[in-house]
């Protein structure tokens, strides 16, 4: 039971740590505009540096998850896979909706996000959440690239605590 | 108890490659190379086929007149390929799939190692060797 409150902690000091270092981005860093557009940089940063720790994350978690499930026949049995073994091992509960338009872009909806539930109900707090989805993003990418398929995930966010993560195939 | 040991990648180059009569190895490694399109063909041909069950474990690749090869694949695509001697005949099936199982578990707690980058050579992990170690022949 005590596992969910240890990740959900970690995972709030993480955004914590890494947005606080944004508004100083340091001597090295500060050559190039400041202000603005050096804080906007500073995001993108924290952004993707956040969204490379979920994908090695996940990377981690593709390789040990399905250890004991047999070979997956289709992309489609790779997405079920996600939504419920591997967000069942992360967040204790399946995800609540899949759908897909069969041409590689699949949505996950998850009606009640275990990371955004403490925060608020409605549409308060809703500029500040994309950096409390980087997180999970890399991590369904990183699961996904272990087990073949490359991808670009994205987040988006209507009312919290519920949320849509939107997941495009990348066919070479 | 195997002869060479090896893990091959997604893409097809080796991860760790380890056998232990130590002189001949490069006719080990010529032999898990050609194993590889063995192990290419059952992959496709368990996608052709509409089997319910998909095994991880390959079973006997290829026989030789001295060893016999084995093979065995993850959900990420990753082989592992172990070479035994042929003149071992008490090896049952069953002592195989162990051998193979320890093999994903330890190659799991490498990948999950955050010093390890995924993609490169396992170069650096004891446990890992430690396991590889033990399921060689002893050769004295």
């Amino acid at each position: 039971m005590a596992d969910a409150a240890l990740f959900e902690f970690l995972h709030t000091e993480m955004v914590a740590e890494l947005w606080a270092q944004d508004p100083d981005p340091g001597p090295g860093v500060s050559a190039g505009p400041r202000g603005e557009g050096g804080r906007a940089a500073g995001q993108k940063m924290s952004l993707s540096v956040l969204e490379g720790m979920g994908f090695r994350v996940g990377q981690a978690l593709g390789e040990r998850l399905p250890r004991e499930t047999l070979a997956f026949r289709e992309e489609l049995d790779v997405l079920k896979f996600l939504c419920k073994d591997v967000w069942a091992a992360v967040f204790q509960k399946q995800m609540d909706s899949l759908r897909t338009n069969h041409q590689g872009t699949y949505v996950l909806q998850d009606h009640s996000f275990p990371l955004l539930i403490r925060m608020a109900s409605g549409l308060q707090y809703l500029e500040e959440v994309p950096k409390f989805l980087a997180f999970t993003c890399g991590l369904l990418r990183g699961t996904l690239s272990t087990l073949g398929i490359k991808s670009l995930v994205t987040a988006s966010v209507a009312a919290l605590p519920a949320c849509k993560f939107q997941v495009v195939i990348q066919r070479s | 108890m195997a002869v060479c040991v090896a893990v091959i990648a997604k893409e097809n180059y080796p991860l760790y490659i380890r056998s232990v009569p130590t002189e001949n190895e490069l006719k080990f490694h010529y032999m898990v190379h050609t194993s590889l399109d063995v192990v290419d063909e059952k992959i496709s041909a368990m996608g052709k086929a509409l089997v319910d069950q998909r095994e991880l474990y390959l079973g006997l690749l290829y026989p030789t007149e001295d060893y016999k090869v084995y093979g065995y694949v993850t959900n990420s695509k990753v082989k592992f390929v172990m070479v035994v001697d042929a003149s071992n005949t008490a090896l049952r099936d069953n002592e195989i799939r162990s051998m193979f199982r320890k093999l994903h578990n330890s190659y799991t707690d490498v990948m999950c190692n955050p010093f390890y980058d995924p993609g490169d050579r396992i170069q650096s992990s004891r446990a890992f060797d430690g396991m590889v170690t033990s399921m060689m022949i002893q050769v004295c």
